[in-house]
């Protein structure tokens, strides 16, 4: 176990992590996966506490992950979605956010389109804030459950080729990556269509490259992103079918990839796009371990927020 | 009408080729050569003492949205700062595209304003762009310029017309300079920082388009168009390059552009969320450079109040603009003590130049001209408060900050409106 300590409340992003800090999220939620395999899943870390799910723009798998993260930590939960909220009335997220605080909220998990929109609130709020998301800035969780699940399969990620092939502009999943996998020593290569993957990426201490056949040949890993539709301009990018001929990972394509290369997605995956079906499936795709994995690396971030101190018999 | 006489400061009278020492004399609201019998004195020893300042880009939000500003409260935010003229946008609500809106500016100025409030009128209907407002009844009511400020021209004939309408009424153009398909949806600088925090991009090519296309049009109708708010080293360029040809093309520059920059963008605070955006380091010289050549001859602020609450939320919901009257001297005088503008200079930028743009009878200590008078003292410290702020608004990037030089004494008309220790 690491010897760094937690000093946060929050967790807004990768960016302003230490790698001693991102290796304790993961140490502590290697403890937490366990949690998952027994027959009772539930420890009493939270009791007591209350989470609030505020999810301002639409997310299955990372609301359902916290609530369920937050749950098997025994704290009580609240799921908030724009549509259902007096967002709809005209309320702004200043004041959302202050009532939740009357309300004695200690965590607020915050997915939204706008960028900064944790921060925003972590400035208000007493409460710790979670970041699970804000538009194109950071996904700090999503990074570390990937992190976590490269961690699991190829034993370290220093040294590791990582590609990033997609919409790289308005992926929040690619920036937590690109800073989450630099500071652990990895060599990221970013590849895409050169609208969406500009070169200013590689003051990220990124390489950036448009032959797509060269950026899968060495990597370890492949993570793969869709194309942000609900973000991008529609001068972007002609579309879909030339997306799919162009840049998508067909068969093709994955014959030249490493026999033992990774591939991931962050999810939702749209087969047939930005992914070949029979390869979102393959022995070597890790797209659901990557859920799996992200449930007990959000148990861990909520611990450490919490205050938790890990213990080197794992997290109690 | 009071009577004063403003004793031994340095005066600085560029349009004059004036800088010494000597005693400056006002009476009946005209500079005078000599006192009148009975006049208030005002010591000046140790300041410097030069003609109102002008800051042609401001918004006072009357009518519409006396909520953010008022033409009162916003004049009084202009004397503190050393103002004596501050010239106001049409885009109120409704849009100063009409005699009404201009004779109701008037008569809440004439009621209510400390400083003299100069309007503007609109190129367009509405500033929609699309038809040509009625320039000419403009003018007839009382306009210095025309300007769609906050949107800007995008039909390129349009905006022909516009500037070869305005030149029989010797009317300038100033033009907002924004390509809307290039800046589409961006809330700050294209760049490191917009990619690292993950903001939509408002690139410079979006400034400097509308700058070359301004040239271009200026050449062929020989007529001034005036570029508001430069933010873009390349659009200092531009203008640097046909000012040599002599087209007339002129430029400003805010103090917040060559201040900050867009690195101030990453706490996410819509305090640092103007249009044009703030951007590079090197765009922050380039524009430096260009006023100290003399291609950007005006210094204005874009005073731009809005209330708290639309600015406390979410970076990219927040509305566009920042105030700036109280703090543009000292952040503009900056620039004269890190050498790199002289002082007489600087003072033509918010005198002279301005004046000579707008055809104003004003920016002079000549005798007969409007006794429109700023003393300064240059080595005052103080910290800019926001919360004192005369403003309605509170929307300022340089809450906090320590500032050097301050306007001690504003005189408008020959009254004193502002006076601080």
């Amino acid at each position: 176990m690491s010897a760094t300590t937690w000093q946060h409340k929050d967790l807004l992003g990768i960016q302003e992590l230490s790698p001693g800090e991102i290796n304790l999220v993961l140490d502590t939620a290697t403890a937490f996966k366990q949690v998952g395999e027994r027959r009772i899943k539930k420890v009493p870390s939270l009791r007591g506490k209350t989470m609030v799910n505020l999810f301002i723009e639409p997310s299955t798998r990372t609301r359902t992950s916290f609530e369920l993260a937050a749950k098997r930590l025994s704290a009580d939960v609240i799921n908030i979605s724009a549509t259902a909220s007096s967002i709809v009335k005209g309320e702004t997220l200043k004041d959302t956010a202050l009532n939740l605080q009357a309300l004695n909220a200690d965590i607020i998990v915050i997915r939204h389109s706008a960028a900064g929109a944790s921060h925003f609130l972590s400035r208000l709020l007493k409460a710790s804030v979670i970041n699970a998301g804000d538009g194109a800035h950071e996904h700090p969780t999503q990074a570390l459950l990937d992190a976590f699940t490269i961690r699991e399969k190829k034993g370290r990620i220093d040294g590791l080729n990582v590609t990033i092939l997609g919409d790289i502009l308005y992926s929040r999943v690619a920036r937590s990556n690109i800073w989450l996998l630099t500071k652990l020593g990895a060599h990221v290569t970013l590849a895409g269509p050169s609208t969406l993957v500009p070169r200013v990426f590689e003051k990220f201490g990124c390489r950036v490259t448009y032959d797509i056949e060269e950026a899968i040949r060495d990597a370890d890993v492949i993570n793969l992103l869709r194309l942000q539709h609900e973000r991008q301009r529609q001068t972007m990018f002609p579309g879909i079918g030339e997306y799919t001929a162009m840049f998508g990972l067909n068969k093709e394509r994955f014959t030249r990839a490493k026999p033992d290369a990774l591939i991931m997605h962050p999810g939702p995956i749209n087969r047939g796009v930005e992914i070949d079906s029979e390869i979102a499936d393959c022995n070597r795709s890790v797209i659901l371990e990557q859920v799996t994995n992200g449930l007990a690396v959000r148990m861990a971030v909520l611990f450490l927020c919490s205050g938790g101190k890990p213990t080197a018999g794992g997290a109690k | 009408m009071k009577s004063l006489i403003i004793r031994q400061g340095r005066v600085i009278d560029p349009a004059n080729s004036v800088d010494a020492v000597r005693d400056v004399f006002v009476v009946d609201g005209k500079i005078a050569s000599a006192a009148a019998t009975s006049a208030e004195e005002v010591n000046a020893k140790g300041r410097i003492v030069t003609p109102g300042l002008i800051d042609m880009h401001v918004h006072l939000r009357e009518p519409g949205r006396s909520d953010k500003e008022t033409i009162e409260t916003g004049s009084r935010c202009a004397a503190r700062g050393g103002f004596t003229s501050i010239v106001c946008m049409p885009n109120t609500t409704p849009a100063a595209d009409n005699t009404g809106t201009i004779a109701f500016i008037k008569q809440r100025a004439a009621e209510a304003a400390c400083v003299n409030v100069l309007p503007t009128g609109t190129i367009t209907k509405e500033s929609k762009g699309e038809e040509l407002a009625p320039i000419g009844s403009l003018k007839t009511a009382g306009v210095v310029a025309i300007t769609d400020d906050g949107r800007c021209v995008q039909n390129n004939d349009l905006m022909r017309r516009a500037v070869e309408y305005a030149r029989m009424f010797n009317l300038p153009v100033l033009d907002h300079c924004q390509d809307d398909h290039l800046t589409a949806d961006g809330v700050m600088n294209d760049g490191y920082w917009s990619a690292a925090l993950g903001l939509r991009g408002w690139p410079s090519i979006g400034e400097d388009v509308i700058v070359a296309r301004n040239i271009l049009i200026a050449e062929l109708t020989d007529w001034h168009i005036h570029c508001q708010h430069i933010s873009s080293g390349r659009s200092v360029q531009l203008i640097r390059e046909a000012k040599k040809r002599g087209v007339r093309i002129s430029g400003e520059a805010s103090p917040h552009h060559f201040t900050l920059t867009d690195e101030a963008v990453k706490t996410y605070d819509a305090n640092f969320k103007m249009n044009p955006p703030l951007r590079t380091e090197g765009d922050r010289q380039a524009l430096i450079e260009g006023l100290a050549d003399g291609t950007i001859e005006v210094i204005a602020s874009d005073h731009a109040p809005h209330c708290s609450y639309e600015k406390e939320v979410e970076f990219d919901f927040a509305p566009f603009g920042v105030i700036g009257l109280e703090t543009e001297l000292a952040l503009s005088l900056e620039l004269v003590r890190k050498k790199l503008i002289g002082l007489p200079q600087l003072v033509e930028k918010f005198t002279v130049n301005p004046a000579r743009l707008l055809r104003l009878n004003k920016g002079t200590l000549s005798v007969g001209a409007d006794a429109d008078i700023t003393i300064m003292d240059l080595d005052r410290q103080w910290t800019y408060d926001v919360n004192e702020s005369a403003s309605k608004s509170r929307n300022s990037p340089f809450h906090g900050w320590k500032l050097k030089g301050k306007a001690v004494t504003t005189v408008a008309g020959g009254k004193i409106v502002w006076q601080t220790e």
